[in-house]
């Protein structure tokens, strides 16, 4: 049994967002190797955000976050990355939520 | 207006801002909510369901134009493994009563009306603004908030965080923590549309009448873990979480969970030829009692989900918010009229009278609950359903084995997986812990 894989960028296609060109709300620090929370954004982003760069780092596009704040609870505590919510009326507008 | 001195400033416009929002203009107070989304429940999410009762005493006529989906009359608990389901099913008619007990609604549209029953009841209601900041006199005293609109900080004598389980300002003012990665659970949520007399066909529904389904299982691949779908009117919530720390430690990635979710050969023919229009993630408050952050001190009290007051066993969420918002309203109310100082010795009124409510009771009663599943949840999300699949199977199929030789089977499938110690244990750990 195989699950009907559904590509992130078809869900988050739905969705409707008011990106704040030049301004992302979160930022990851800059490090050498990732810790073994930021590397686990990479999977569990459920907006698939965070991805690992060819120098093996983790980056974070935030255009498509729903502000769940999973990584904040993760990755705040250590200093691994700097979180803020959008500037008001920015970021995603749920329609149903 | 920034020059203004509000009364209270309440930051959020989900269940407990509305709540405490309307609580407090209703009696008369100068309240200003703060609302970072572009409308109210713009940026909220929920599975969702709505206890009338909890609404009813805020806002006693809401059926006549509050936006409910429908109303429920079957509750269907699910134990999965990777083919089957057991189930306990709850179909009532007396649920089909004048005032039902409980509907489901969709936040965007809900959180809209609540929204304009608190500017009705005389609140001011400023949206696209993020509090970003509390702001605090010599003495260590909140006496407002800067946002990110321009302009000086607002002041008001009393700031009521509903900010959310992902809250910024009391986190920020060292008033409570960032919840750790073992007391929140990631949901995450798609809408599914289908025509109204399809739900109906499907469920077995007529008119408003609704159905829910909790299940969970290997769906979870032993993580703590619940999936369900609720029905509207012409769609469906469907929707998967897991605790943040397991989703951390396992790898797995929510979207793929959902997915393998809606493909279960139980859960596929109820979505068949759905369209999907939004996909939606969200942190839920799963603590409990020992997660309860301090709730008030000078000049501010926490309500709602950023005060994790969340009922993970029974899926009461809004419920808990709605009324903690209330009950804050109510206090501060009380202080005002009595033209006393916003404190902490005054504040307080709140946790007493939260305390007296269902809510801390409630939250009280289970208060062992989320550790139990935490240390367990390999055991109660995927060995045991998987025993209770097999044991159902043997009981159903019959095949000319005698009955003793099954149920031998059956006993001896359990004894192994679990041990009679084991088995033992987990029954009174999970006894004591709902007692």
């Amino acid at each position: 049994m195989t699950a009907p894989f559904v590509r992130i960028e078809d869900r988050l296609y739905q969705n409707r967002y008011l990106v704040d060109a030049g301004r992302p709300h979160i930022k990851v620090r800059p490090h050498q190797s990732p810790s073994a929370n930021l590397l686990a954004l990479t999977r569990i982003c459920p907006a698939q955000c965070y991805e690992v760069n060819e120098n093996g780092q983790v980056e974070v596009t935030a255009d498509g976050c729903m502000e769940c704040g999973t990584c904040r609870v993760l990755c705040e505590a250590n200093g691994d990355i700097d979180w803020s919510y959008p500037r008001g009326g920015f970021g995603v507008l749920f329609k149903f939520g | 207006m920034t020059k203004e001195k509000f009364d209270a400033i309440v930051v959020g416009a989900g269940m407990s801002g509305n709540a405490a929002a309307y609580t407090m203009a209703s009696r008369g107070l100068k309240v200003l909510q703060l609302e970072r989304g572009e409308y109210p429940g713009s940026k909220n999410v929920q599975g969702a369901i709505l206890y009338a009762n909890m609404l009813e005493t805020i806002i006693p006529d809401f059926r006549d134009d509050a936006p409910l989906e429908r109303h429920l009359i079957e509750q269907r608990f699910w134990l999965m493994d990777d083919t089957s389901h057991t189930g306990v099913h709850y179909r009532s008619d007396d649920f089909n009563e004048p005032t039902p007990n409980r509907y489901t609604i969709i936040r965007a549209q809900f959180d809209k009306w609540f929204s304009r029953k608190v500017r009705e009841a005389g609140a001011t209601v400023l949206c696209e603004t993020t509090a970003t900041e509390l702001v605090l006199d010599g003495g260590g005293k909140v006496i407002g908030v800067r946002t990110d609109r321009a302009g000086d900080p607002i002041h008001a004598e009393v700031v009521v965080l509903a900010e959310g389980v992902n809250g910024l300002l009391g986190t920020r003012a060292g008033f409570r923590k960032v919840p750790k990665p073992e007391a929140v659970a990631l949901a995450v949520k798609e809408m599914h549309f289908l025509p109204e007399e399809v739900i109906g066909e499907r469920f077995g529904l007529t008119g408003d009448q609704g159905c829910v389904i909790e299940a969970a299982g290997t769906i979870s691949r032993g993580m703590a873990g619940l999936g369900f779908l609720y029905t509207n009117k012409e769609s469906v919530s469907l929707g998967f979480g897991c605790l943040v720390s397991d989703f951390a430690a396992t790898m797995e990635s929510p979207y793929t969970l959902l997915d393998a979710f809606k493909d279960h050969p139980s859960i596929r023919p109820l979505l068949a030829g759905s369209e999907v229009k939004e996909y939606a993630a969200h942190l839920i408050p799963e603590g409990g009692y020992k997660a309860i952050p301090q709730l008030f001190g000078n000049g501010w009290v926490v309500v709602g989900d950023a005060g994790q007051l969340n009922n993970a066993v029974h899926r009461e969420g809004s419920n808990l918010a709605m009324t903690s918002g209330r009950i804050a309203g109510e206090a501060i109310s009380i202080i005002k009229s009595q033209g006393c100082p916003m404190g902490p010795e005054n504040l307080s009124l709140y946790k007493a009278m939260l305390d007296k409510s269902f809510v801390v009771k409630d939250l009280k009663k289970y208060k062992d609950m989320p550790a139990l599943l935490h240390t367990n949840s390999r055991n109660f999300f995927l060995t045991y359903p998987q025993l209770l699949s097999k044991a159902a199977q043997n009981f159903v199929r019959v095949d000319g084995t005698p009955k003793i030789e099954k149920e031998k089977a059956t006993t001896a499938a359990f004894v192994k997986a679990r041990s009679r110690w084991g088995l033992f244990s987990d029954a009174v750990r999970l006894a004591l812990a709902w007692r």
